[in-house]
């Protein structure tokens, strides 16, 4: 099957963009209120669609997003909280569904993570301005010898 | 980080894994497709080590898969239960008898929920239940000589062996 | 024949290019400058024989000639000439061919604009540029040639994929690879610093009107990106988080900061490793780029060609890229110690901090974008991280980044005048404060603080950038002049203006637009935001290479007439392909958005109507960051004629403003 697969995917992708993204989805679904249709449509942004590309499940016109997306607005309409609709939806389709990832073991580097990029640039960015700080050293500007070079290599620029 | 680049170079990030796998066969009450009398459950599917395949006659790997699925069937190695999802039943039954019928009993999931509590996201995909109705692998894509031999059949002996342990004891 | 021609010359151009790459070289070491100066009509011939198969292509999709393989794939007899030529970099094969021509291009440019420059100097940067092109010229010829031929010979070519027959799709492309290629000049440059070993002020001088293109283009490049997604895809969206978007962004963040720390560098002498560093991480992050885009390994609604040995090429020469310039970084940089000195409070913290917070917030996007990958590679299954977790992380930090934003350009170069940033500046924050309070109860009545936080930080951009251009042009005796104001002072206000605009835009457009799906059909009539929808009739609409269901709806206001919208559907004859096309009326203020869906009954349609608030704007921001860009790269400074007595100039006004 792989190979068929792969055959058939590589002539499809081949051909530059692949095909999933051609036509927008449009439903008419009728919400019940306001709230709810704002709630479905948040919530079927936020969950991706399993067989297509990366499109979440308003974006993408695959059978699948369509009946998945059906599926939550029937679900708000039905008053499930948003907890019940994703546990519903991962418990199918697995984690892959959520473009929010979930808070555990495997994913907390990844939301820890921009937390521990601020924080290590933050401390070389403090000793470093500590290191330069003029109070410290009584000089000066750049050296004398080096302004000489630089003059000079301003000077060979014209 | 080059390293899983590297490696990454030869994953499918397409290939997703079952959420199901580990799990029972979500439950069901649907029609037979032959026969609209006739109702398959979840329940109807235990006892035995089975392989389910969702299909349609719109999907064009199934086509391709078909022959494979035929030959599968006629060696009598494992019961294969179809499940024609999102089909019209005239064309789904025109199709078996014009090009063959390897299915024990076919699932007529019309408006694709069992397909949807299954986690199917593209037909074909196959599942196999061990004799407990737990799902133990599901795989996506039409199954073919290499599969069968290199995946599934060496699976299915695997959880027939389970079955006969655990039915002995 | 012709073909085989573009493919030879692609050959001789190779060929250029390892003379390129090597007889400088060879000449500095052997201290020949017969043999420098032969770096010139190289780079020259190098860029005449990649134009030279560029063309051929041109040609082969101009007379439709099907035997070439790439030209089948692309290309239709029926395709209008237009997107003919823009075929030729609209696959994999061919986009790679722009990108060496794109690099032949900005090589020819360097050889050209720089003859002020030291020789030695210039012909080391020519020199590694040469080597990146033979990387990716050894690429295209070996894995992927836009030559190969096809037997037998079709009779009809398969199309141009109808998603890129669309003029923003024809120049986002080039002005992508032009970006991105572009930081392959700034990376040479550090590499020939490096070399040379000195990293001085001559040497920012120099880079920074190299890197100042290469981000125009590149702010170019994604911005038409996101327009054409917005209009074209017919989703209304305008980014997705997708990984090749954040393949291109990472570069544009990285090239931000770099921006930021070649001017510290060309006026303080400080930050030279720092800005060694970002020249280097800006290329490498535009080769990940092409490795993402071009192997295949994160799904993307842009999928192009994937094929592991092609991903592992790129990867390789990204292996060579950054492990190659980290370690001659490794032995040169430490002997550079920095004599700039400056206190806690100075421009230069400013610059320093926003340039942390740029690199984090571009290592925030590289963390995402990747994770997936990484968790896979590691056998723990499959995740997704898209729009919900990047705009949770990396929002935050360019918020904070905006309000450092407001500071840097009003406060002095090594130490700030105690009280002067208070009395500049608090008016502005005050007024930003309000303003952004006030903002989400003036749009709607409720409170929203992501509607706070963006109008304010807008605010406070504008008015602190206005505040340091009122500053620029007071002199000491407090007249005002505007001949005080340089291009690239004049670039800095204009763009900084630029991020509040598309701040402004990006904000209200994304908690403030309407949307609604309706059936719609002769005579029905549906409201949004004020406006009335008519829905006249649906024509059959025959285009050049597909037909097309078209929906006529007019659009009232308060009884007036506003527009006639007309949204299609098109069915692509070759491609037997279903696209939307989207009817827009554009506002300064607002954009309203039609989208035809599935037909329901024989008459009516699925129709989606979305109301857009300040959508524009986004866009109108980057072109104010691309004319600020290009201001500041065409300051006088950097004009080869006068660059001594201006330098002498500068050079006194900043000891004035230190002193």
């Amino acid at each position: 099957m792989r190979a068929i697969f792969a055959l058939l995917t590589a002539v499809v992708l081949s051909l530059g963009l692949s095909l999933s993204a051609s036509a927008t989805p449009v439903d008419t679904y009728e919400f019940k209120s306001m709230e709810h249709q704002k709630r479905a449509l948040d919530l079927a942004h936020s969950l991706r669609c399993p067989q297509c590309q990366n499109q979440n499940l308003i974006d993408s016109n695959s059978p699948v997003a369509q009946d998945l997306r059906l599926e939550v607005y029937e679900m708000v309409d039905a008053g499930k909280g948003d907890q019940e609709i994703i546990e519903f939806m991962t418990s199918r389709y697995g984690d892959f569904v959520l473009y929010k990832p979930r808070w555990e073991g495997k994913t907390l580097a990844l939301w820890l993570g921009p937390l521990g990029l601020l924080m290590f640039g933050l401390v070389i960015g403090f000793f470093f301005i500590r290191k330069q700080r003029v109070s410290q050293v009584e000089v000066q500007e750049i050296s004398a010898e080096e302004q000489k070079e630089l003059d000079k290599l301003l000077k060979r620029d014209s | 980080m080059g390293i899983f680049l590297y490696k990454g170079l030869f994953l499918n990030p397409e290939k997703l894994d079952s959420a199901l796998e580990g799990k029972p066969i979500p439950a069901f009450q649907l029609e037979r497709l032959e026969d609209s009398g006739e109702i398959i459950t979840n329940e109807s599917l235990k006892g035995q080590v089975a392989l389910l395949n969702v299909w349609a006659t719109w999907c064009p790997s199934c086509k391709y898969e078909h022959p494979y699925l035929m030959r599968f069937a006629r060696q009598k190695l494992v019961p294969i239960y179809g499940i024609n999802y999102r089909d019209e039943r005239r064309l789904a039954i025109r199709e078996l008898q014009r090009e063959g019928d390897p299915y024990t009993k076919n699932i007529f999931d019309h408006d694709g929920r069992l397909g949807l509590d299954l986690g199917v996201y593209g037909a074909p995909e196959s599942y196999l239940v061990d004799h407990n109705g737990i799902i133990r692998f599901r795989y996506a894509g039409p199954i073919d000589m290499r599969v069968w031999n290199d995946t599934l059949y060496p699976m299915i002996q695997e959880l027939q062996a389970e079955a006969r342990a655990e039915g002995a004891s | 024949m012709i073909p085989e021609l573009g493919h030879f010359s692609l050959i001789i151009g190779l060929a250029f290019a390892f003379l390129l790459a090597t007889v400088p070289l060879i000449g500095v070491a052997r201290k020949d400058q017969y043999l420098v100066r032969y770096a010139w009509p190289l780079s020259y011939g190098m860029f005449f024989f990649i134009f030279l198969s560029v063309v051929v292509l041109g040609y082969s999709f101009a007379v439709d000639d099907f035997s070439v393989a790439y030209v089948a794939h692309h290309s239709n007899s029926q395709l209008p000439i237009f997107f003919k030529i823009a075929a030729v970099w609209g696959g994999h094969e061919g986009s790679l061919l722009f990108w060496v021509f794109s690099l032949s291009v900005w090589a020819a440019a360097v050889a050209y604009f720089s003859k002020g420059l030291e020789e030695v100097f210039t012909a080391r940067v020519l020199a590694v540029l040469a080597m990146i092109t033979i990387g990716f010229t050894l690429f295209m010829i070996l894995t992927s040639s836009p030559f190969e031929r096809l037997f037998p010979i079709p009779m009809e070519g398969r199309d141009l994929n109808p998603m890129l027959q669309d003029v923003g799709l024809i120049f986002h492309p080039p002005m992508l690879y032009l970006g991105y290629v572009g930081f392959a000049v700034s990376f040479a440059f550090a590499i020939a610093a490096l070399m040379g070993g000195r990293l001085d002020s001559a040497w920012a001088r120099w880079s920074r009107p190299w890197t100042l293109a290469a981000w125009v283009f590149l702010t170019g490049g994604i911005s038409l990106g996101s327009w054409w997604a917005y209009y074209e895809l017919g989703w209304g969206g305008w980014w997705f988080w997708d990984p090749v978007e954040n393949a291109s962004f990472m570069p544009w963040l990285i090239g931000t900061a770099l921006l930021h720390s070649v001017i510290v560098t060309e006026k303080r002498a400080a930050f030279r490793n720092w800005t060694v560093l970002l020249s280097i991480f800006a290329f490498s992050l535009s080769l990940l780029g092409t490795f993402i885009v071009r192997s295949g390994v994160l799904t993307s609604v842009h999928s192009f060609a994937a094929d592991p040995s092609r991903g592992m090429f790129i990867l390789l020469l990204l292996g060579l890229a950054i492990g190659g310039s980290l370690t001659l970084f490794a032995f040169r940089a430490s002997e550079m110690k920095s004599p700039a000195r400056f206190e806690l409070m100075s421009r230069e913290t400013m610059l320093l901090v926003c340039n942390i917070l740029l690199t984090v917030a571009c290592g925030t996007v590289l963390l995402g974008t990747l994770y997936p990958l990484l968790i896979d590679a590691l056998n723990m299954g499959k995740i997704s991280v898209g729009p919900p977790y990047f705009n949770a992380v990396f929002v935050p930090i360019v918020l904070v980044l905006f309000m450092f934003m407001g500071v840097g350009p009003n406060i002095r170069w090594k130490r700030a005048k105690p009280g002067e940033l208070k009395t500049k500046l608090l008016v502005p924050a005050a007024i930003a404060t309000v303003v952004g309070v006030a903002a989400p109860f003036l749009a709607d009545g409720k409170f929203n603080v992501w509607v706070m936080f963006g109008i304010g930080t807008a605010t406070w951009v504008t008015l602190a950038t206005l505040r340091a251009g009122y500053g620029i042009l007071q002199g000491k005796d407090g007249s005002v002049s505007l001949a005080r104001l340089g291009r690239s002072e004049m670039g800095m206000l204009i763009a900084h203006i630029g991020i509040a605009v598309s701040i402004v835009g990006a904000t209200m457009v994304s908690n403030y637009s309407i949307e609604r799906s309706v059936r719609m059909g002769p005579g029905i009539q549906q409201e949004l935001a004020g406006y009335n929808f008519n829905y006249l009739e649906t024509k059959n609409v025959v285009g050049p290479n597909y037909t097309a269901q078209q929906g006529q709806i007019e659009v009232t206001r308060d009884g007036e007439f506003v527009t006639l919208l007309r949204p299609d559907r098109r069915q692509y004859n070759v491609r037997t392909m279903d696209m939307t096309e989207a009817g827009i009326d554009w506002g300064l203020f607002r954009d309203l958005y039609i989208t035809m869906g599935d037909p329901i009954s024989s008459t009516e349609y699925a129709v989606r109507l979305n109301y857009k608030p300040f959508v524009r704007w986004i866009w109108f921001g980057s072109i104010f960051m691309m004319v600020g860009g290009f201001f500041a790269a065409s300051d006088k400074r950097y004009r080869r004629a006068k660059a001594t007595a201006d330098a002498k100039s500068d050079d006194k006004k900043a000891d004035l403003a230190t002193a």
